[in-house]
């Protein structure tokens, strides 16, 4: 199963490689990973999309980030209501005819064309990974040139609903 | 005390070398264990002018440097200190660091490093000891700034030492050690990210006491954990009051007294048939500081099957990691076995139980050939644990010896095994016992080695000829790597490859050669005639002990296998 987990980390050199390296000393999969500050001087937050197999595997996971003396808070948000976002950038082979017909895939998605050169231009698409999978999926038939993502990254929305009204909903299947 | 004040004086030119001097008084420390080089030059200066605040002990490799500060801290109960140069006296101490770590032993390294301005550059002696140890030990620093050196030094020592103890790596570059520092720095720290669990929670304490009421089949397992938490008292008192059995985990060993009528001896491969037993078939099984590591559940699928498992950790992540936990108590096992002898006391209804495991006691005990004249390893074993009274420190390389001292050496009292279980490293057991030595000078210290672990550290010879220092080192000399020699007659047909090794030194020149007494013993009646007073003197001795090279170890639960599926059950 996919989870998002975030850890909250003291923002000190090699902290990425502890974590990173505690992830594939004990085999797991990361499959996305976001690092960025926080608005606490001198702390960062990671969010981690991983790929677990089970409830025990996934209680390991925090367990051992936690374990870690440079990090100070680990949740898995994964069930809890969450903003979570990435951006992604996608340089698709077009040429001045068929530009107008991606403007127009690309529409919906509130994506944008963030440049334009002879053969190609990008598209700079945000939001929660399905939606920037199908927006992908979309220009994939006109050639993708070159293509990053940064990740999710997310947290928990102000207002989390009572367990009388929530609906546990998974934003990664 | 005097050395402490003349640094004290010259505080107003001090050098960063001179802070972890300093620090390092301030932390108790009075024995180190290390060795000089570039990087570590300004240390070794100021280690010099604080003249006698430590005993430095100079091993002849920096792995025997770690090994004995390993045993040290076994003994002393507190972290051994260790100190390597950058590059490869670093690397040298990475298997030692990997040991600590696996067996959750306390130390704090210290590394010198190339200075900051040519790290990443592949200066001389540059390596990135940060990268390579970070999965290897509880915490690592790289100091960065000279006035961070005495706080780093203060949280280093604390984290090692408490919650789940394990070694940390202080990376020190050189310009930070040689550089001039006037000002007063605070050593004040706060670590929000490392709050070790320390009591536990009242309900699991209940829910476990509330077990205990219900259950026909208990079993106590008992790992280092009680022997970190120093809670063996605790331990037999919580024991006593249920008249609960109990086994341990190898690195257990001690915890609760070897000869008591509840001991079942140690569990897993090759722990006693009653111990492996009594935990396939328990109701319910109360893990007191053990990990549940693969050696002593053998096959997941058939450990302790039926039983309520009830865990108490200071390491949450051990909890659930390897066996699906009921009684989950993260706390340290001292704070939790007072919790639980607060409780009003019962008497249980397991007579049958209890008449179980003695009959397997009685009736599968642990076994062994008796020759007329050669020796075997057990016998040996047994004859080192009358002549000494049960109250030897022993030391063990790894190998069959090493399960052969764990069978038949009964320990009475905590802390008196020294042992590698999790990491396995041969050339563990010989420095180990200069530590273990330094920290209790008094004790008879024992050295069980195997001829093939043995001459991996062997050169540490020198320290014992310098000192002094009396252990006694027994080789159990089959002339092979006996343990792969079994598993190979075991398991690929007979096939020794690599195995047999019939050409050694001349182990009592070898000994002379360092100026201590060597002996050769190749019969019951020599052994006889002589071990006694061997072991009883006051000086080093190696003791070259030719044993039976086809022995093997048993019990044994074979790879793959459950706890009930023990091998060599019977002679
Ligand atoms: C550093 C290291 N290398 C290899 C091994 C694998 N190994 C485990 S036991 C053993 C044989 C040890 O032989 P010896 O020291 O003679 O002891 P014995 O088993 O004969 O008592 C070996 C090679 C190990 N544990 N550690």
């Amino acid at each position: 199963m996919k989870r998002i987990v975030t850890a909250i980390v003291h923002n000190r050199s090699g902290v990425l490689n502890r974590v990173t390296g505690l992830l594939s000393k004990r085999q797991f999969n990361i499959e996305s990973i976001s690092v960025g500050r926080t608005e606490t001087e001198g702390v960062s937050k990671m969010t981690f999309v991983v790929e677990v197999e089970d409830n025990r595997k996934l209680e390991q996971l925090t367990k051992q980030l936690n374990k870690q003396i440079d990090v100070l808070k680990v949740s898995d948000i994964t069930d809890k209501a969450i903003v979570a976002r990435e951006l992604a950038m996608v340089k698709v082979i077009s040429n001045p005819q068929i530009r107008s017909e991606i403007q127009g895939i690309i529409e919906p998605f509130r994506a944008a064309i963030i440049d334009v050169s002879k053969e190609s231009i990008t598209v700079q698409v945000t939001g929660k990974s399905d939606k920037v999978d199908a927006l992908i999926d979309l220009l994939r038939p006109y050639g993708i040139k070159e293509l990053a993502r940064t990740g999710l990254t997310a947290f928990t929305r102000g207002h989390q609903p009572q367990v009388t009204e929530f609906k546990p909903y998974s934003l990664l299947k | 005390m005097k050395a402490q004040a003349s640094v004290k004086e010259k505080a107003a030119a001090r050098t960063g070398a001179d802070l972890l001097v300093e620090a390092l008084v301030e932390a108790g420390v009075d024995t180190l264990f290390g060795y000089p080089g570039g990087a570590v030059l300004p240390i070794y200066d100021a280690i010099y002018r604080a003249d006698g605040s430590f005993d430095h002990v100079l091993p002849r490799h920096e792995q025997g440097a770690i090994h004995a500060a390993e045993g040290y801290a076994r003994v002393a109960k507190r972290p051994g200190v260790v100190i390597g140069t950058s590059g490869p006296g670093a690397t040298n101490l990475v298997t030692g660091i990997a040991d600590a770590m696996m067996d959750s032993i306390p130390l704090v390294i210290f590394t010198g490093q190339v200075a900051k301005g040519v790290i990443g550059t592949d200066a001389f002696q540059e390596s990135d000891i940060m990268g390579i140890t970070t999965p290897i030990t509880k915490h690592n620093y790289q100091v960065q700034e000279i006035e961070e050196l005495p706080r780093i030094v203060k949280e280093a020592f604390h984290i090692a030492s408490t919650g789940r103890p394990g070694p940390v790596v202080v990376d020190i570059p050189k310009d930070i050690s040689s550089m001039v520092h006037e000002q007063k720095v605070s050593s004040d720290f706060h670590l929000p990210g490392y709050q070790p669990t320390i009591n536990p929670n009242p309900l699991q304490i209940n829910k476990l006491h509330e077990a205990l009421r219900t259950s026909k089949k208990p079993v106590v397992l008992a790992g280092s954990g009680v022997i970190h938490a120093e809670a063996s008292e605790e331990l037999k008192q919580f024991v006593q009051n249920y008249q609960l059995p109990v086994t341990t985990t190898l690195l257990g060993l001690g915890a609760y007294p070897g000869s008591d009528e509840l001991a079942l001896g140690m569990a897993g491969m090759h722990g006693t048939y009653a111990a492996n037993m009594a935990l396939y078939e328990c109701d319910l099984l109360i893990n007191i500081g053990s990990r549940f590591d693969d050696r002593l559940t053998g096959n997941l699928d058939h450990f302790a099957p039926s039983a309520t498992v009830a865990h108490i950790d200071i390491d949450p992540a051990e909890i659930g990691k390897n066996i699906p936990t009921d009684i989950p108590i993260v706390s340290d096992a001292k704070a939790a076995l007072v919790s639980l002898n607060d409780k009003e006391a019962f008497s249980l209804e397991h007579l049958e139980w209890m008449e179980c495991i003695r009959n397997n006691k009685a009736e599968y005990p642990l076994w062994h050939d008796q020759p007329e004249e050669a020796i075997v390893p057990q016998w040996l074993m047994q004859k080192v644990y009358e002549y000494t009274g049960g109250e030897a420190i022993v030391t063990t390389d790894v190998g069959q010896h090493q399960m052969w001292a764990a069978q038949y050496y009964h320990f009475d009292r905590p802390n008196r095994w020294v042992t590698s279980g999790g990491l396995g490293t041969m050339g563990y057991g010989f420095p180990a016992a200069i530590g273990a030595q330094l920290a209790e000078p008094t004790s008879t210290c024992i050295a069980v080695v195997g001829d093939g672990g043995f001459q991996m550290t062997l050169q540490e010879l020198s320290v014992l000829q310098e000192r002094r220092i009396p252990v006694k080192i027994i080789i159990v000399n089959n002339q092979a790597l006996g343990m792969v020699r079994q598993w190979q007659e075991k398991f690929y047909q007979e096939r020794y490859s690599e195995s047999i090794i019939d050409t050694q030194p001349d182990f009592v020149k070898l000994a002379e050669s360092y100026q201590i007494p060597g002996y050769y013993i190749d019969s019951q009646e020599t052994l006889e005639a002589s071990l006694p007073e061997i072991l009883s003197n006051d000086q080093p001795a190696v003791i070259d002990c030719r044993v039976l090279q086809k022995e093997n170890v048993y019990p044994m639960i074979a790879p793959g296998k459950g706890l009930h599926e023990m091998i060599g059950v019977k002679r």
